[in-house]
């Protein structure tokens, strides 16, 4: 009788206790669903968010962007060559084991002609295994910044891969649905549990990964629903549908601070914001300066500089998220520094002398290309533009389009004043150069084309020594503030908003590390 | 009757295909799709790569031809967002649409129709007032500005219903409804009343003409003589002679409640054509853009179709005109 009893209240106390054990389930949400869970197929924020947690790459980064071990344990250079000691022990969610063989096709799939991640890998020439848990890879050249480029590079399983005929990424000119857009076999801390795009993707937490002890978080289940309209994605916090959004609008996060049970967190956002002037043309397309280009006159793109007041942007437009800046990449990125991103000032009376000086005393007009859905505020930034270049004579028409439009007037190197915004995924000035200042960089719309910066941009490819690179880096910078090929705005802000019982550590790259994440 | 449908028929295809064609030579100035679909660090090269793949850069005939071509053979092509082959994804997604259209076309039908009879003969009572004029919030605010102040009355602040989403569906199949589960009932009401607040409105206010028209005519006077009741009249007779017009207006209106429930969609995230519409414009995905405008045109020529043979039949006149 007694033994029963005893029986009775053990289970009693179980059905009691199951609701303390209860999981902790982490409801997210955001404005766009990831784009496939290929994790090589499409480069893009919100794709890379989900896909890291299901995958893992040899490198990753903490939530202050710091590198970290993550499926190599370690890694040295030597000249082109860099050895990554493999984690041991690693499985992929249906049980294969991680190992140099996984990594050597991952690569090679990054590599192939219909991945989005090719640029990352661009420079490696060969992967080899040394042994089962060591690879060595060649690069075309040294390149000190390797592991910088692949910490979104996520390793698959190459029998998986196989079995499932998913050897390459999506490619667009097939017919058929790949395999792997809907079905996942990472390595991560979350198993995928079930996915109905843009309605909800569920993740429970791997009972089987490395990690698992060591790191803080403790969230077992993630429920991702997107939602695309802002208005609706602050009601469902405030309701209490979901403990967390990524991408709450600026103008709300007042009135989520003041809700009971609800806070923001910000941090400076790796992308800053800015306009290009086309130097490189003879004539200006939409100005009505015939037969010159004003903008190749740097006397021009200074006054255009002082005339733009970048703190009253951020007072007025921003409400005060921005970081006011002279530079066009932010602070984090190797190359920032305070010295370089000190204000180029805002003075009205030097501008209007510098464009007499510069044979346009009365201005001219210049249309302004401008995004109306792709950066905060971004409409109204340029509106604001307008109206500070009036005062120096110069009549801007603005043309403020969605980005599908805007994008490629850059591309295509039609456009003669634009708004762009950069981010630095790997953190390096690099990027930067080679995209943006170098001559040949594929987003330079600007025709910026200067010998030194040039040189430069290919020399802190391969420079190995650290201080001569960060040398480098430092004087094309200096060349580049004293040239004006750009007019920089400021440095984006990012807000997260969540639920208070949640203790997410927000990250500048924009990405949620849910093994940070505590539920208290 | 034959050969009025077959030229009924026909007419519809040539609209369809002139429909098609505008639309399609639309899709040249919604912007680049390529941009989306790589990262920013593409390279021009791969770039003009994926231009080729998808065949960007051949003139506009030439795409409108192959399109064409690929969807008379059954295939409406990939995604390029969601890399899903078209009609699986409109095939999926139709069923959630269908639902919210069913249950707001229930809600206007049934509370325009009380309403408008009721207002009908009681003019001046202060209840008609009331309706009339706060109907009038149905016509004159937009959707959105509803469905957000919906969305903070019932979700945020009275934390009765959901603010967004589709849950507690149950599958059949490959049809998954909600209105088999609370929680389904409890996500679409919402949704229902904002897209049938303006059909509301107009049927409330056509029953209410027509009643008002009818209620002056002989037969009715003649059934008062006879010495019926009340609601006999009002309902048996009155409203009866009524539902011609609004059963026309109906028929139109659920077409157009398909088509455009986009921005009720979009703002309670409901998981249906419209919403799936709304992001393809954003991303210029072009196959599902396609696509739904060619779903869209068929709807309507086939909702026109049956109005024009019910029409018909209904009424002897047309045949013989244009018989």
């Amino acid at each position: 009788m007694k033994k029963l009893t005893i029986t009775a209240i053990a289970c009693a106390a179980t059905i009691i206790a199951t609701p303390v054990m209860a999981e902790n389930v982490l409801r997210w949400t955001s404005q766009g669903d990831a784009l496939t869970l290929d994790p090589h197929a499409q480069n893009e924020g919100p794709t890379i968010g989900m896909n890291g947690q299901i995958y893992e790459s040899l490198v990753t980064r903490d939530a202050s962007l710091a590198l970290q071990p993550e499926l190599a344990e370690s890694w040295t250079a030597d000249g082109d060559t860099w050895v990554f000691n493999l984690r041991k022990g690693v499985k992929f969610h249906d049980g294969a084991d991680f190992n140099a063989e996984d990594v050597i096709f991952s690569i090679e799939r990054a590599k192939a002609p219909t991945s989005d991640f090719k640029e990352q890998v661009a420079s490696i020439v060969s992967v080899t295994a040394k042994d089962d848990h060591t690879i060595e890879i060649k690069t075309d050249g040294p390149n000190p910044i390797l592991p910088n480029q692949i910490t979104s590079l996520f390793m698959v399983d190459k029998g998986w891969a196989e079995a499932n005929n998913v050897v390459l990424p999506q490619n667009y000119a097939e017919k058929e649905e790949s395999y792997a857009v809907r079905n996942t076999n990472g390595t991560g801390p979350f198993v995928l549990t079930s996915r109905a795009p843009d309605e909800l993707t569920t993740l429970e937490a791997n009972a089987d990964w490395w990690g698992k002890g060591l790191f803080p978080g403790n969230i077992d289940k993630i429920e991702y629903r997107p939602i695309s309209n802002a208005a609706t994605r602050v009601a469902a916090l405030l309701s209490g549908e979901v403990d967390f959004v990524l991408d709450p609008p600026l103008q709300d996060l007042a009135r989520i601070d003041s809700t009971d049970g609800l806070k923001t967190t910000t941090t400076p956002q790796v992308r800053s914001i800015f306009f290009g002037m086309d130097q490189g043309i003879e004539e200006l397309r939409t100005s009505d300066v015939k037969g010159k280009n004003p903008f190749k006159d740097v006397r021009v793109r200074e006054a255009f500089n002082l005339a733009i007041d970048k703190q009253a942007i951020q007072r007025v437009v921003m409400e005060g998220l921005s970081f006011p800046t002279a530079m066009i990449t932010s602070p984090g990125v190797l190359g920032n520094t305070p010295d370089l991103d000190a204000s180029y000032g805002h003075d009205l009376e030097k501008a209007k002398g510098l464009m007499a000086e510069a044979g346009y005393p009365d201005g001219f007009t210049i249309q302004l290309d401008c995004p109306n859905n792709r950066y905060n505020n971004d409409e109204k930034i340029c509106q604001a533009s307008v109206a500070m270049l009036a005062r120096i004579g110069v009549t801007v028409k603005l043309d403020a389009i969605p980005k599908a439009q805007h994008f490629p007037k850059i591309q295509k190197r039609t456009s003669d004043f634009y708004m762009l915004g950069w981010g630095v995924p790997t953190l390096d000035s690099h990027y930067v150069f080679s995209y943006l200042l170098d001559a040949e960089g594929s987003w330079n719309a600007t025709g910026y084309n200067n010998a030194r910066v040039n040189e430069i941009t290919s020399a802190i490819a391969t420079e190995t020594d650290i201080e001569k690179r960060t040398m480098l880096i430092d004087e094309a910078w200096n060349i580049v503030r004293d040239e004006k090929p750009y007019l920089p705005i400021h440095h984006q802000v990012l807000a997260w908003g969540m639920a208070d019982n949640f203790d997410i550590p927000i990250a500048a790259d924009d990405f949620p590390r849910p093994r940070f994440m505590v539920k208290n | 009757m034959l050969a009025f449908i077959a030229r009924r028929l026909a007419q519809s295809i040539l609209v369809m295909a002139v429909v098609s064609a505008v639309a399609f030579s639309l899709f040249n100035f919604v912007g680049d799709p390529v941009n989306n679909m790589v990262g920013q660090d593409a390279t021009r090269e791969r770039r003009a790569e994926i231009r080729l793949q998808l065949g960007l850069d051949d003139p506009i005939p030439v795409q409108y031809v192959r399109f064409i071509g690929n969807m008379l053979q059954g295939d409406f092509g990939v995604s390029y967002r969601i890399k899903q082959p078209v009609d699986q994804l409109i095939l999926e997604r139709l069923p959630a649409t269908l639902e919210l259209v069913f249950v707001s076309a229930i809600i206007s039908l049934v509370v325009g129709i009380v309403a408008g009879v009721y207002t009908g003969i009681h003019r001046n009572s202060w209840i008609s007032r009331s309706i009339l004029s706060s109907s009038l919030i149905g016509v004159s605010l937009p959707t959105f500005i509803i469905g957000i102040a919906l969305i903070y009355i019932f979700a945020v602040h009275l934390r009765w219903l959901p603010s967004s989403g589709r849950a507690g569906t149950i599958d059949f199949g490959w049809w998954k409804t909600s209105l088999l589960s609370l929680e389904g009932w409890r996500s679409i009401v919402l949704p229902a009343i904002t897209l049938s607040l303006f059909q509301l409105t107009m049927i409330l206010r056509l029953v209410r003409a027509e009643m008002m028209e009818v209620m002056q005519t002989d037969f009715i006077k003649f059934a008062r003589a006879r010495g019926l009741s009340e609601r006999a009249i009002n309902y048996g007779h009155a409203l009866r002679n009524t539902l011609v017009p609004v059963i026309t207006i109906i028929g139109l209106n659920i077409g157009g409640l398909i088509a455009f429930s986009v921005i009720t969609e979009t703002v309670f995230q409901w998981p249906g054509t419209g919403l799936m519409f709304i992001q393809a414009v954003d991303f210029v995905d072009v196959p599902i853009m396609s696509a739904y405008l060619v779903f869209v045109a068929i709807l309507f020529v086939v909702i026109n179709l049956v109005v024009d043979l019910l029409y018909a039949a209904v009424d002897p006149r047309i045949r013989i005109g244009n018989g």
